[in-house]
Parts: C-alpha cells; sequence; structure tokens
C-alpha cells in the first residue's frame, strides 16, 4: 500500500512533469512564431507564461508540505532538486515569453535578410531542454551528464550570432531595431541552454548524490 | 567504514557479539566511535542497538544470561580484561535512559552528588563545586540554583532527564551513553536536550540511541544504522541521511520499513 508521502511525492512528480511539458511547449510555440512570423501565436506564447508561474508556487507548496514531513536520502534529495527545477522551468517560460514578445514584433516589421545559425541554435536548446526532462522521467543520470557539454556550443553560437548581429547593424543601420530583438532571441535561446544545464545538473544530484555543479569555476582570490 | 580518521577513536569495537542465552542479540559488530563527537545508533527495536550500548559500559551483564565474544577498547584500554572491575568501567562511561530515573527520595543536589559520595568523597567544597559544575554543563544551573535542596521529583520531566545527565557527568565520565534521552519528553523539553548533546560534545564522547531520525540528523556527526543485530551501514550522518551506499538503510530511513 502506498503511504501518504509517497503519494505526496508522485503527486510532486506528476505536477513537475505538467510544469515541464508547459515550458517545452511553450519555448517550441515561440520558435515557431519566430519563424512563422505569427503574431497571434506569439501572443498565446506569451498570455500562457503565467500558467507556467503558477505551476512553481504550487510545486513549492508541495514541496514545502513534503518537507514538514523530514524526508531523507532519495525522497529529501527528490524534494529539494523538485523546487530547483521547477525554478528553473519557471525561468526557461520567462524566456520562451520574451521570445515571443520578440517575435510579435518582428511580425509587423519587414524581414531582414540575415544569415544566422539562430535555427541550430533554437535546436541545440530545445534538444537539450527535452534531454534533460527526459533524463528525469528516465532517473537516467549518464543521459543528464550527456546534456552538459552541450551548452559550450549554444554559450559559442551566442556569441557568432551576436557578432554576426553587431557587424549588420553598422553596415545596415536602418536594420538596428529589428537587429536588436534577434540580439534578444538569441540570448534567451543561449539562457535555455543554461537552464537546461542546471536541470541536468540536478538530475545528476537526485541519481547520484554527486554534486556537479561549478565544479570547474575558478575559485576566486580571497579579498 | 565511516570517515572518522578526522578524529581520534575514543572507543575502538572489534568483533563484538552480545548473546542473552541463545539469542544472538548483537553480531560481530565492528566500530570505532570518535572522541569528542555525536555517534547516534538507529535501527527498528530489537535490531540490537540498546544491548549495544549497554555492552560499552558492561550495563548487559546486569542480565544473568548475557555473555559477550569480541574485544571494547576504551582510549586503549580492554574494558573486558579480567582485572578490570564493572564499576570502575561505569564510572568512565556514564549512561542516561529513556525515562528519567532521579533518586525520588533526594534532593536535586543530593543527585547531582551521588556518584561522588559512593565513591568515598566528602569534602563539602568539593561537592558544591561539582553540582554547580555539573549543572551548568547539564544546562539546568539556571533553573534550579535557588532550590537545590528541593526534592528532584519536583522538576518537571525535561528538567529530571537534565538532571540525571548532571548526574552522569558529576563523576566525570569520558564517554556518555544515552538510550533514547528525549523520547517522553515534549518538544521543547526534546529541544534542550538536544541543545545540550551538541555543547557537551566539547568535552565528551557521546554515543546516543534513537529512534527518532531526525533527532539523529540534528543532534549527530556519525550514525550507525542496526538491523537484526548487525551494523548495517556506519558513515557520516549527512552521508547516511542523503546518501546512504546500503538499500537496506536507504529502505529504513525513508520509512519503507521498520
Amino acid at each position: 500500500m502506498e503511504t501518504h508521502f509517497e503519494t505526496g511525492l508522485d503527486n510532486l512528480k506528476q505536477q513537475l512533469l505538467t510544469m515541464a511539458g508547459h515550458a517545452e511547449t511553450a519555448v517550441n510555440q515561440a520558435l515557431q512564431a519566430l519563424a512563422q512570423r505569427d503574431y497571434d501565436l506569439a501572443l498565446r506564447v506569451k498570455k500562457s507564461d503565467s500558467i507556467i508561474d503558477q505551476f512553481e508556487i504550487t510545486i513549492d507548496e508541495l514541496a514545502i508540505q513534503l518537507l514538514t514531513k523530514a524526508p531523507l536520502a532519495t525522497n529529501l534529495r527528490f524534494v529539494t532538486v523538485a523546487m530547483k527545477i521547477s525554478q528553473n522551468l519557471e525561468r526557461i517560460g520567462d524566456e520562451a515569453s520574451k521570445i515571443a514578445k520578440r517575435a510579435r514584433d518582428l511580425s509587423q516589421e519587414p524581414p531582414v535578410k540575415l544569415n544566422l545559425d539562430l535555427p541550430r541554435m533554437a535546436a541545440l536548446a530545445l534538444e537539450m531542454l527535452k534531454a534533460s526532462l527526459d533524463a528525469f522521467v528516465n532517473h537516467d543520470s549518464a543521459a543528464a551528464r550527456a546534456v552538459i557539454p552541450c551548452d559550450k556550443e549554444v554559450d559559442a553560437l551566442n556569441k557568432k550570432i551576436h557578432a554576426a548581429l553587431a557587424q549588420h547593424m553598422v553596415a545596415n543601420p536602418d536594420t538596428i531595431g529589428r537587429c536588436l530583438h534577434w540580439m534578444v532571441v538569441s540570448k534567451s535561446l543561449e539562457r535555455i541552454a543554461d537552464h537546461a544545464t542546471n536541470i541536468a545538473e540536478e538530475i545528476v544530484y537526485l541519481c547520484e548524490a554527486e554534486d556537479i555543479r561549478h565544479v570547474h569555476a575558478p575559485v576566486p582570490p580571497p579579498k | 567504514m565511516a570517515e572518522t580518521q578526522n578524529h581520534s577513536a575514543a572507543l575502538t569495537i572489534k568483533n563484538l557479539s552480545v548473546f542473552f542465552g541463545k539469542n544472538h542479540a548483537v553480531k560481530n559488530v565492528s566500530l570505532n566511535i570518535a572522541a569528542r563527537a555525536v555517534t547516534a545508533i538507529v535501527g527498528p527495536s530489537g535490531c540490537g542497538k540498546s544491548t549495544f550500548l549497554r555492552a560499552i559500559n558492561r550495563m548487559h551483564e546486569l542480565n544473568p544470561d548475557a555473555r559477550m565474544t569480541g574485544e571494547i577498547k576504551l582510549f586503549g584500554d580492554d574494558i573486558y580484561s579480567r582485572n578490570v572491575q564493572p564499576v570502575v568501567v561505569r564510572r568512565r562511561v556514564g549512561m542516561v535512559f529513556q525515562k528519567s530515573n532521579p533518586f525520588p527520595t533526594m534532593s536535586i543536589a543530593e543527585n547531582v552528588t551521588v556518584g561522588l559520595r559512593l565513591n568515598g568523597i566528602t569534602n563539602r567544597k568539593l561537592l558544591a563545586e561539582r553540582t554547580e559544575q555539573s549543572l551548568q554543563m547539564a544546562a539546568l544551573w539556571d533553573e534550579v540554583k535557588d532550590r537545590l535542596r528541593a526534592p528532584a521529583v519536583s522538576l518537571s520531566g525535561g528538567q529530571q532527564q537534565r538532571l540525571c545527565i548532571a548526574r552522569a557527568l558529576a563523576v566525570q565520565p569520558e564517554v556518555l551513553l544515552m538510550d533514547e534521552p528525549a523520547s517522553a519528553l515534549d518538544p521543547l523539553a526534546t529541544s534542550k536536550i538536544e541543545d545540550l548533546i551538541v555543547d557537551l560534545k566539547k568535552d565528551y564522547t557521546i554515543v546516543i540511541v534513537t529512534h527518532n531520525m531526525q533527532q539523529a540528523a540534528r543532534a549527530s556527526d556519525f550514525t550507525a544504522f542496526f538491523y537484526l543485530g548487525e551494523l548495517v551501514e556506519f558513515d557520516t550522518t549527512t552521508k547516511i541521511f542523503t546518501n546512504p551506499a546500503q538499500k537496506r538503510t536507504e529502505d529504513y530511513v525513508t520509512g519503507r520499513f521498520g
């Protein structure tokens, strides 16, 4: 027989998976609105952000209820990780909303002729998000670890796109406004990849109890 | 084995088995208890944790059917050596029980000094000094300093338990054993006992048996998990409660059995 605590854990997991579904859909649709210059879809994505925000609050409430029962070992790791994943998903929702806002504005202006690596960057960021969420569902630490190196590739693409946009703006000052929108889109995709990486790191902690965050970060000198 | 290497061992226990008649209550347990640290012993009822604790100060010998094999060394001294009297071991290794047990006919001060007086100490100044010192260490002095001659049974349950801790400390033991010391107390009195345990580890080695996982998590540095008389796992408390190595430990601390 399932205990009340296990029922609570199942509920938390279901809420988190539903939230993840909403966040993934929001990113997909924001990119679709951008690619297809779809004003209405962009508006819908922006509006749907409040649903994801509400999930963050619900998940925190559920997690706090479970923490009052003082979970230990795997259960303790699951509850703390759920709170962190939901925070990252909420921010992914924010980034999807930012992309949608730029898609809305760009759809009202003539397209800029640019040859950016944005589709590749978007595909990579989306794949990272999907892979990290699959790793959560499957409790697959190796799959979560495989997500992490992709972040560097996305960072490099973001830099490349920024450089290309800066160059284009110098040569075509009339496109500055629109190019700035594209810069924001690129930055949002880079942040989505960061959040997917954070989620992957949390899943490694969930599965292996090993904290792999900031392992390569240099230690700042004492002041 | 737990990472106790940063602590010197107060107790070195090797292949300890305890029997009550044909019942093999503690099975071939080996572990080191770190000095000036708190070690919690957890496990379901009947797992041998209280018997293990009692073997550390030879209290189990009060049961005529009891016998032990193996070795327990207290700071290098074999406490089961033929020339060591149990009473000497119990002076070096004090014990506090689940239910507070002050002597009902004695005052608060008399309860604290009873061990010293039984050991022949009659110097009033020394007894008074040790009374204050022990009550201070047990965080009870401020509450009882104006009524030291009042009967010990006039104290609340939590105060009586701290009085028992003061009584154990008065003979200046090296190790303090606690068998579920807060299980009969309300949350506030429990919190005071736990704070006291953490304070006392500056000077004492403490071993506490508890059914309360959260208490072990709050108050101890190391945790040993016993099951069916065996030591299943021994490690730092953080490791045991966030990522135990053994499935049986994981199942127990997450409430899947026991």
